[in-house]
């Protein structure tokens, strides 16, 4: 059994595997070289190594419990994924969402989208050979991550952001932290640039190499960094605003020649402008009321207090030590019973509490959208990212597919790389960002 | 309203090929008939629609139906920002619908996903095989009679060829 790609080959041209086990490979992806010499004459992606069945698993799961899944597509900017597929589901729903759960939502996914973008470039980097960049990109990240960490309990798998909100509020010093983060991130943004801007190593590796056209990019369906990058200021976040960003002031950086240059400059400068949004929506965030007057007890104090018979003083606890407590927020959870999390307190001490509990988890109840179909987009830290759900009135839905924004990117690869040499394939596909998760589902 | 304009535009351009149309939670949506997607296509990516870009190809499937194989495409604007989605139904047996590779480059791959999860044929298609599974898989996975647990079986090791 041979391929096309194989009957297809000059036969005195060499025949080259790369991947789909290639340090360069990150994620996993195959790409079967025809090589004369060093020079790639044509090429063959093969997907699939990572696909583990996402689309047909949500139609197999509940509204609520496939949350899960979709932080494991993109898992570098999960939350941007959680707000993606909620906000799709908010659509069908009509649900409104309370406005300091939206600035959360805003502040989520632009620290998401900042660690995206460095860990795109520090691996981009690093193939290129520049070690340096790697580690200090990868140190920014971990400020941000350990904001994220603060806020949802996680690193990687958060599901923070859920169906009519978020799930926990902000933590008391969470202004202070993320004012930090983003300090330090700026500091790290300036070495890189010092680093890498005007390196002639980086430049002969990526000026002017793997350059796409504009009419390519949108005949593949780029979109995001890697089609702004040629020049098109299409933004999701500017063309159809969804949350508070019609609101706040940020720029869509744009490149000129849509090399792996421009790719790469794209990203550090939407980087600047996620900063900006994040001081932005700090900004908003001091004027609002924190939702937990737990500052200042132990946590099992806070508890104590909150859950005694006769409360010595009333406390509500912050969701972040435990789960919705006395009442649902209503500053971060919109109210609309059968949507979200009825809250525990009732569930434990009251009937009605308890039938409403069960209510939302037993199979068959719960989330159940009308009937209907609805696409709704964000921009993703790749681009558009876009949830098509097709609802047919029950709690699962029926069809649940994932518009994924490197799939469109990565479907260009073969073109970019003919005529190229091998060198120039690790430049270029780093500046994809390729991300296995998301690309296979 | 922008996306009626869409609709009427459509409904005038083309009016053998439009079943139905409305504006569905405020996005643009017609159902045509399959075998006229691709002169849908041509109008809509051409003046005065100029919808240039292909956002996004995915199938449904419905057992039951007559039609039981939706075909749902999404097009973008980038001038004027508008979208669009196009539903075509084809039959259960033998599914089958113009390719949009001649004029879109990321159906391809779009084309094959589609193929390779639902089984549904695209005439004109280049190289229509598996995207994401092997081959030797059995069956379509996304089509609603596959059951969630069900196990592939073995394929042979494939021998090294040399030449």
């Amino acid at each position: 059994m041979t391929t096309r790609f194989e009957r297809e080959a000059q036969p005195e041209s060499l025949l080259l595997n790369m991947g789909p086990s290639h340090p360069a490979m990150h994620g996993t992806i195959r790409i079967m070289l025809e090589l004369d010499g060093e020079r790639v004459l044509s090429s063959e992606v093969e997907i699939g190594y990572l696909h583990r069945g996402f689309e047909k698993t949500c139609e197999n799961k509940s509204y609520f419990n496939l949350l899960i899944y979709t932080d494991r597509l993109n898992y570098v900017s999960p939350l941007i994924n959680n707000l993606g597929y909620v906000m799709a589901v908010e659509k069908l729903c009509g649900l409104v969402v309370p406005e300091k759960a939206q600035i959360i939502r805003v502040l989520m996914s632009e620290l998401s989208r900042v660690s995206d973008h460095l860990t795109a470039l520090a691996a981009m980097a690093m193939e290129s050979g520049a070690f340096t960049v790697f580690l200090y990109k990868m140190k920014a990240r971990e400020f941000l991550w350990d904001v994220i960490e603060q806020t949802t309990g996680a690193r990687m798998t958060t599901s923070y952001i859920r169906i009519g909100g978020v799930r926990a509020d902000l933590h008391a010093d969470f202004a202070g932290a993320c004012r930090r983060a983003v300090a330090e991130t700026h500091k790290v943004l300036k070495d890189v640039h010092g680093l890498l801007d005007k390196n002639k190593i980086f430049l002969d590796r990526t000026r002017d190499i793997a350059v796409m056209s504009r009419a390519d990019a949108v005949s593949y369906g780029w979109t995001g960094p890697c089609l702004r990058s040629t020049g098109i200021p299409y933004d999701i976040r500017k063309a159809r605003p969804y949350l508070l960003y019609d609101r706040l002031d940020f720029e869509v950086p744009v490149g000129e020649r849509g090399d792996n240059y421009d790719r790469y400059m794209v990203r550090m400068k939407e980087m600047d402008q996620s900063l900006r949004l994040i001081e932005q929506c700090v900004g908003l965030l001091e004027k609002m009321p924190a939702a937990s007057t737990a500052d200042g007890l132990a946590p099992a104090e806070a508890i104590r207090m909150a859950r005694g018979q006769k409360p010595v003083r009333p406390v509500i606890l912050s969701p972040n030590l435990e789960g919705a407590d006395r009442t649902v927020q209503p500053e971060i959870y919109a109210a609309a019973p059968g949507y979200v999390l009825p809250p525990k307190d009732e569930t434990y001490t009251t009937m009605e509490g308890l039938i409403n509990h069960f209510g939302y988890f037993m199979k068959g109840h719960g989330i159940r959208p009308p009937r209907g179909e609805v696409y709704f987009s964000v921009e993703g830290g790749n681009g558009e990212l876009g949830y098509y759900i097709v609802s047919d009135g029950t709690d699962r839905p029926y069809r649940l597919h994932l518009r994924a924004p490197c799939f469109h990117v990565v479907a260009a690869l073969e073109q970019l790389i003919r005529g190229r040499l091998i060198a120039d394939i690790i430049p270029t596909f780093g500046s994809m960002n390729m991300i296995g998760g998301e690309l296979d589902r | 309203m922008e996306e009626e304009k869409i609709l009427d535009a459509l409904r005038q351009a083309c009016p053998d090929a439009v079943l139905s149309a409305e504006v569905s939670l405020g996005d643009a949506v017609a159902v045509i008939r399959g075998e006229s997607l691709t002169a849908v296509a041509e109008f809509l990516r051409g003046a005065p629609l100029s919808l240039t870009f292909l956002l996004d190809l995915t199938c449904v499937h419905h057992p039951g139906r007559v039609e039981a194989f939706e075909m749902v495409y999404h097009f973008l604007s980038l001038d004027t920002n508008a979208r669009i989605r196009i539903k075509a139904g084809l039959p259960a047996e033998n599914p089958e619908i113009a390719s949009l590779t001649g004029m879109w480059k990321n159906a391809s791959w779009l084309e094959r996903e589609v193929f390779d999860m639902f089984g549904v044929r695209f005439a004109g298609h280049p190289d229509l095989r598996r995207l994401l599974l092997y081959e030797g898989f059995e069956g379509h996975p996304l089509r609603k009679d596959y059951p969630l647990r069900k196990r592939q079986p073995r394929i042979p090791l494939r021998k090294a060829e040399t030449k």
